[in-house]
């Protein structure tokens, strides 16, 4: 382990103590923010170490975390908690590599449309059974608070965080820099580009489901237009485009100042979120392409730093 | 299917056809290129060269026939499987991958490729392979710095890094200024030296004269000579076909 690799541990590790400590401010409100900000820090993280290094954008995150909720929601009558997390990563895995073998040849657009479409075909599908088992939707109920969803969810972060940094020094996190340069080139040298996306893909499928799977004792009520709601996929899109997929540590720097914000907007402007919503996608793409981590290193270039 | 020897041929094509629509690329092509042999592929602009390197390394899929290397079909084969097996290329639009330095472009070569390395066996090899094509002292440049020559040979270290078994040059030296070229022609022929096995796609006839040890002959996709290359350019159809029929 280099220096500086053991500077990142150390400030990691702190980070994540600092952040683990939230609950005891007593704060209620702040707790829930926590909540929110480490569940998309979990989304946004795994949903760029696909889309980074590939441009593919995904909006197949609803997809993972609805099929991850559902796992708790109807596995929490037959089976501890504990064993469901681990059954919905195995769910949302399988699910990213079928996905992935049926898309991932073909080009961007197809990705983008077929991920979309398949959160509302595994919704319509739940809503479809439910109905005919007459039931609208599924009650769970634990002796989980927000503190322990909020550790979990910590806990959750703390493993997308160490396999970014593990994929980043691998043979696939190579092919995947690569593949982002020249597809052609990468299957030119040996790279089995179908396969090296399926597998990356699937990272982002498996955490999504568990994060799904641990934020379903806070909803209590499931129901299909919660679990897979699309607003979802699109947040996750643009606080990881906002915070900039070329880093492992960028999502997080987009989705603290965007909850903050979207928390200020859906209080004073519930009407109009999804307008803003807009509003705010566009400023990225237009202002920040490379997101806050290619401002951030403009201007550490410009000052002279350089070299990390 | 024979035991491979050193009479096999290394690259075999058999018949090997690709058609666009109706329009007949390279039609039933047949040539071998044996083990330590540098083998021209020459002819006029449009005559189904790159598109013949196309569908030895994998880029296209042959509408019939086919290809062996060492006796083994990788007709059917996926681009990154014959790379695996031991073809490796260069493009005619040079490739080179633009958010990396030029050790990275090198060792991506040597990780995925014939004979696979990792770590620093990997970083060691890829720079054995950039001071062999003329790159020392420039790894740790990114590629956007580098000269036109400079990327030509990046791409060239990056398929000699794979080990192949066979190497794919599709006009490795077109575009260089006279001064680069003698650099590039000089290079090529420290590789056909060290006994390698190399398939060029080339229009430099000086090139052509002082690496191949033989030459096909493509016009309209077919071949139509095939010898040494004083034998094929001499051969009055040669002639005929990159000169008109009036000046035959």
């Amino acid at each position: 382990m280099t220096g500086q690799e053991l500077r990142a541990l150390i400030l990691s590790t702190l980070a994540l103590a600092a952040a683990a400590a939230l609950p005891a401010l007593g704060s209620s409100y702040w707790l829930t923010m926590g909540v929110t900000i480490a569940m998309y820090t979990v989304l946004a993280t795994s949903w760029a170490l696909f889309s980074g290094p590939t441009h593919y954008i995904s909006l197949a995150t609803a997809a993972f975390f609805g099929v991850g909720t559902y796992t708790t929601a109807i596995g929490i009558e037959l089976l501890p908690y504990w064993t469901l997390l681990p059954i919905a990563a195995a769910l949302g895995a399988v699910m990213a590599a079928l996905v992935g073998f049926a898309t991932l040849r073909l080009s961007g657009v197809y990705f983008v449309i077929f991920t979309l479409g398949l959160a509302e075909f595994v919704r319509q599908i739940i809503t479809w059974v439910q109905n005919l088992t007459g039931q609208k939707g599924l009650y769970v109920l634990t002796d989980l608070t927000e503190k322990h969803i909020y550790w979990q969810l910590l806990g959750l972060a703390a493993l997308v965080y160490l396999a970014g940094w593990l994929i980043a020094r691998s043979r696939l996190g190579f092919a995947l820099r690569i593949i982002g340069d020249d597809e052609e080139v990468a299957r030119h040298v040996g790279i089995d580009t179908a396969l090296a996306k399926i597998v990356l893909f699937m990272v982002p499928g498996a955490v999504a489901a568990v994060a799904g799977a641990m934020l379903a004792p806070r909803y209590i009520y499931i129901e299909p237009s919660l679990a897979f709601t699309p607003m979802l996929s699109f947040q996750v899109v643009i606080m990881a485009l906002l915070g900039g997929t070329g880093r492992l540590w960028g999502a997080v720097v987009g989705v603290i100042p965007f909850t903050l914000l979207w928390e200020a907007i859906s209080a004073s402007f519930p009407n109009q979120t999804t307008l803003l919503l807009g509003v705010a996608f566009l400023v990225i793409v237009y202002l920040l392409p490379r997101g806050f981590v290619g401002l951030l290193e403009d201007a550490r270039r410009r000052l002279g730093g350089g070299g990390w | 299917m024979a035991v491979p020897s050193s009479s096999t041929p290394v690259l075999s094509l058999r018949g090997a056809t690709k058609r666009f629509g109706g329009l007949v690329a390279v039609n039933n092509l047949d040539f071998d290129v044996m083990e330590h042999q540098v083998m021209g592929l020459i002819g006029p602009n449009g005559s189904g060269k790159s598109t013949t390197l196309n569908l030895i390394s994998g880029a296209l899929r042959p509408s019939a026939g086919s290809i062996l290397l060492r006796g083994a079909p990788i007709t059917h084969l996926r681009a990154h499987a014959i790379a695996r097996r031991g073809v490796a290329r260069t493009f005619q639009l040079v490739r080179v991958l633009p958010s990396m330095t030029v050790l990275e472009n090198i060792r991506a070569g040597a990780v995925f490729g014939h004979r696979r390395r990792w770590g620093h066996e990997a970083d060691a090899f890829a720079t054995q392979m950039a001071e062999k094509v003329g790159l020392a002292g420039k790894l740790a440049m990114r590629v956007s710095q580098l000269t036109y020559i400079d990327t030509k040979r990046v791409e060239l270290a990056r398929a000699l890094a794979s080990e192949p078994r066979v190497l794919l040059l599709d006009e490795w030296l077109a575009g260089l200024n006279p001064t680069e070229l003698g650099e590039g022609i000089a290079l090529v022929r420290r590789l056909r030296d060290e006994g390698r096995t190399i398939l060029l796609v080339e229009h430099v006839m000086d090139a052509i004269r002082s690496l191949c040890d033989a030459c096909v002959v493509m016009a309209a996709g077919a071949k139509i000579a095939e010898g040494t290359p004083d034998e094929v350019l001499s051969d009055p159809e040669v002639i005929r076909a990159y000169l008109g029929e009036e000046d035959a």
